[in-house]
């Protein structure tokens, strides 16, 4: 009897251990798998015609592998959906740690959850009838698919990601250092401008960072919203295509293994896997350093 | 003689909490264990029933014989030393349960099921730590309800339902008001026709009361042990008599 | 002068509060003309038809039987395999595991950079072993094992902090009795904790319930015109059928997509309140 009970708890631990060994294992296998694929795709294609080529046309002949079209794609959906999430993530966030009432932020942090509750499909769809048409009434020459429509519903689906990040952080100075300002006669504008942000400006910045390795990965409203023509271009206005638009539109077909095009697939996934980790690991750097302490 | 304690040494990683104890507790007998805070009372009391075991990188030397038996060895199953030997906690620390899983909470997991054994077992543990009376309409309810007292009793409780031999408690009605200590000091002196008991005290009046042997600690040392009385009346060391006159505390 | 000083930083507070106001009263706003939008293109296709039938050709015939069918499936599945494997890992990290071991660094530091991997890459990940490498085909199990290395990290980490919130003193308490350590995990710890787990778990279950990239990247179709009988049928989910509709020029196929998502967000909102719920009960059960 207690034999067994000895060796239950054992085996209880060991299978504790293994289950938490499976994260290892999914890091591993994400990492060979991209790796793999990648590597014979560069056995074809030359890393530099990769990186540095400007046309991207991988099933069209002659075929060619430049992927600065879906590189600048990516990263001007992940600047113009900054310019949404950043400024309104944070302002809400100083709302609702400076301004608020326990009530109104025990009614408004639901309402941001609902909002990244909401999948991205749904944004991506609100984008194409909602936005796009907004846009084009007001500057006819927008194309159907376009940046900026796309940015503004990425944006709008990071915000509350910053918000509630930089909400923690704010919530997290002791009411002592306000109040310390208070007492010198200083408004609310003044203590969240001049103590509350700089005095939480790693968390905050960490958040930026964390909001933009999110809208560089994001896939579906993109791939709604934003097109499917991998042109090079700057144009908010125009349409493009995404690393992550471009691995979905090939998954659509049917693509095997072995293929060039799987290859491809899979090397923008791994340029794609390196650059959120590398915002990702970025984004704690920052936290691990400057921790805030009172 | 129910335990014998030879030559404790403890450590907090490099912190050396207990040196070179020796002390006896008598059967059925009620030992008091006085001191300033931080000389190593609870410290002590845990090495009874080897609680330290689950605080990383404590160290214990020495020998704690239980019964004869060495309790400090491997081979000592813990769950049966735990079972001889029950602690009640400085807070009362019910579980969110009702009272009465509260009380059967370690008959079941050391494996009772049948529900007619439950029921007694729950009846008897609540009488002999005298809260029967007090909720046997309302077993069902939880525990959390009860009042400071009433919860620490709870405890005591469900510590006697695993028919312990020896009850360790650590300051059991220190986050009582005076009527719940009341009850638990009365408590005292019917829990020792059956059990062997180690309490530790902050108070000097408390210590008189209810405890047949008192054992005074300082700095991780045993200074001074012996009956109550002697201790009280006649210390032979001059620190013992500082600390019950008040003189440090 | 002083006074001057004084009335315009005053107004200078004013202002700021009216635009941090104003970035609020945005937020609402959008999300309201976000349900406005969909539940006026939507709404008058919504009938039980519409989710009793088959996707067909005609936009006016569609339903999204079949996608119900494959989210219900693959979510289950989702569930069955991702919270015992959470709570698990979080079981470890929080009870068992040494905190300055260079292992559990390794493990947390890990998990961390998991939940900030794209969900596409998870995708890619489900195709290159659960599809291929183990053969599972483009089934409801390859997608349920991709969704649910997706939302493992969010479980354990939400576990995790479930699991600080449970006080020493009742683990001690039961260790006093001579209780063993699984014992008072499944005696106190985990009933302590268990609307906290819950929570967690039901917020990143909804995640992978609206997720689209990741299955449609293991090649789960677009169109499924029967309904799925095994785990390892292939399969379809709402949001790729949304999408595929979404994505179609014709515009009454816009309309169903509405339809379409105002059941998934219906169910997503229904899993969301829950959890919401929970967690309140839980916080005034804390205080
Ligand atoms: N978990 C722990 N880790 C490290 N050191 C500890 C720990 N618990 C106690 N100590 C140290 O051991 C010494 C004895 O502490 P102990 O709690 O046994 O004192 P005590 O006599 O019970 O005091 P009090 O009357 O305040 O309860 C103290 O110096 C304390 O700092
Ligand atoms: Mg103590």
């Amino acid at each position: 009897m207690k034999r067994k009970l000895k060796k239950r708890e054992f085996l209880i631990e060991k299978l504790l251990i293994l289950f938490a060994g499976i994260t290892i294992v999914t890091t591993l296998a994400i990492v060979l798998t991209l790796f793999g694929e990648t590597f014979q795709f560069f056995k074809e294609v030359p890393i530099l015609d990769f990186l540095t080529g400007k046309t991207w046309a991988p099933t069209l002949v002659p075929k060619s592998f430049g992927v600065l079209p879906l590189l600048v794609g990516t990263l001007m959906i992940a600047v113009f959906s900054s310019i949404i999430s950043l400024p309104l993530g944070l302002g809400s966030a100083i709302y609702l740690s400076e301004y608020a009432k326990t009530r109104t932020r025990k009614i408004i942090k639901p309402i941001l959850e609902l909002l990244a509750g909401i999948p991205s499909i749904v944004y991506g769809f609100f984008a194409l009838t909602f936005i796009t048409p907004l846009i084009r009434q007001i500057l006819p020459q927008t194309q159907v698919f376009n940046v900026a429509s796309a940015s503004i519903a990425v944006g709008i689906m990071t915000l509350p990601m910053v918000a509630s990040l930089c909400e923690d952080a704010m919530m997290a100075v002791p009411n002592s250092v306000r109040n310390g300002a208070y007492a010198l006669g200083s408004t609310k504008m003044e203590v969240a401008l001049k103590i509350i942000i700089p005095s939480t400006k790693s968390s905050i910045a960490s958040a930026f960072v964390l909001a933009i390795s999110r809208a560089i990965g994001e896939t579906m409203i993109v791939a709604i919203a934003a097109g499917q023509s991998p042109v090079l271009t700057f144009n908010p206005l125009e349409s493009i295509q995404t690393m992550t638009g471009f691995m979905v539109n090939m998954s659509l077909g049917e693509i095997s293994q072995g293929t060039l095009e799987y290859k491809t697939v899979f090397a923008v996934g791994t340029m794609l896997f390196f650059m959120t980790l590398i915002m990702n690991l970025i984004a704690r750097g920052i936290l691990y350093r400057n921790r805030e302490r009172y | 003689m129910k335990i014998i304690c030879n030559n404790i040494n403890f450590y907090y990683g490099s912190n050396h909490a207990l040196t070179d104890l020796n002390l006896n507790i008598e059967e059925n007998k009620i030992t008091a264990l006085i001191g300033p805070s931080g000389c190593g009372k609870s410290t002590f009391i845990r090495t009874l029933n080897r609680m330290y075991e689950h605080i990383p990188k404590t160290k214990i030397t020495g020998e704690i014989f239980l019964d004869g038996e060495n309790i400090l060895t491997d081979s000592y199953d813990l769950a049966e030393l735990r079972k001889k030997v029950g602690l009640v906690f400085q807070k009362p620390n019910p579980f969110p349960k009702s009272i009465y899983e509260n009380v059967i909470y370690g008959p079941k997991k050391h494996g009772l099921k049948n529900k007619d054994a439950l029921d007694t077992l729950v009846e008897k543990s609540l009488r002999k730590a005298a809260l029967w009376s007090e909720v046997k309409d309302k077993l069902n309810k939880s525990a959390l309800e009860l009042s400071g007292g009433q919860q620490q009793r709870l405890c005591i409780a469900r510590c006697l339902a695993v028919e312990p031999e020896v009850l360790l408690m650590d300051e059991p009605t220190s986050a009582l008001d005076p009527q719940g200590t009341l009850k638990i000091e009365e408590l005292f002196h019917t829990l020792k026709e059956y059990y062997s008991i180690v309490v530790v005290t902050h108070s000097m009046q408390q210590a008189a009361r209810v405890s047949d042997q008192t054992a005074f600690f300082l700095n991780g040392e045993i200074i001074e042990t012996g009956t109550t009385d002697d201790i009280f009346t006649n210390p032979k060391d001059q620190r013992t008599n500082d600390y019950i006159t008040g003189r440090f505390s | 002068m002083e006074k001057k000083l004084i009335r315009r930083r005053r107004l200078k507070n004013a202002l700021f509060q009216g635009a941090l106001i104003s970035i609020i009263v945005f937020s609402i706003l959008i999300l309201l003309l976000l349900l406005y939008q969909v539940f006026k293109v939507g709404l008058s296709h919504l009938s039980l038809s519409f989710i009793t039938s088959m996707p067909s050709r005609f936009a006016a015939r569609a339903g999204i039987a079949s996608a119900l069918a494959g989210s219900i499936w693959t979510i289950s599945l989702t569930i069955l395999f991702a919270i015992p494997l959470g709570v698990g890992t979080a079981l470890y990290l929080e009870e068992y595991a040494n905190k300055k071991s260079w292992f559990t660094k390794i493990l947390e530091i890990n998990i961390a950079n998991l939940a900030g991997v794209p969900a596409i890459v998870y995708g890619m990940l489900g195709l290159a072993v659960f599809v291929r490498f183990l053969n599972f085909q483009r089934s409801i199990l390859s997608g349920a094992l991709t969704l649910a290395l997706l939302i493992l990290p969010v479980i354990i980490v939400a576990s995790q902090e479930a699991l600080k919130s449970v006080p020493s003193t009742l683990k001690e308490g039961s260790y006093a009795l001579g209780v063993s350590k699984w014992q008072t995990i499944t005696g106190v710890v985990l009933p302590y904790s268990l609307p906290g787990i819950l929570t967690g778990s039901i917020l990143a279950v909804s995640r992978a319930m609206g997720e689209a990239a990741p299955l449609i990247m293991i090649g789960a179709a677009g169109y499924i015109g029967f309904m799925p009988k095994s785990p390892l049928d292939s399969f379809t989910v709402l949001p790729i059928q949304i999408f595929n509709w979404t994505s179609r020029p014709q515009a009454e196929f816009q309309d169903i997509a509405a339809t379409g998502i105002i059941v998934l967000l219906v169910l997503l909102l229904t899993m969301n309140a829950i959890a919401i719920v929970l967690r309140n009960k839980y916080q005034n059960r804390m205080d």
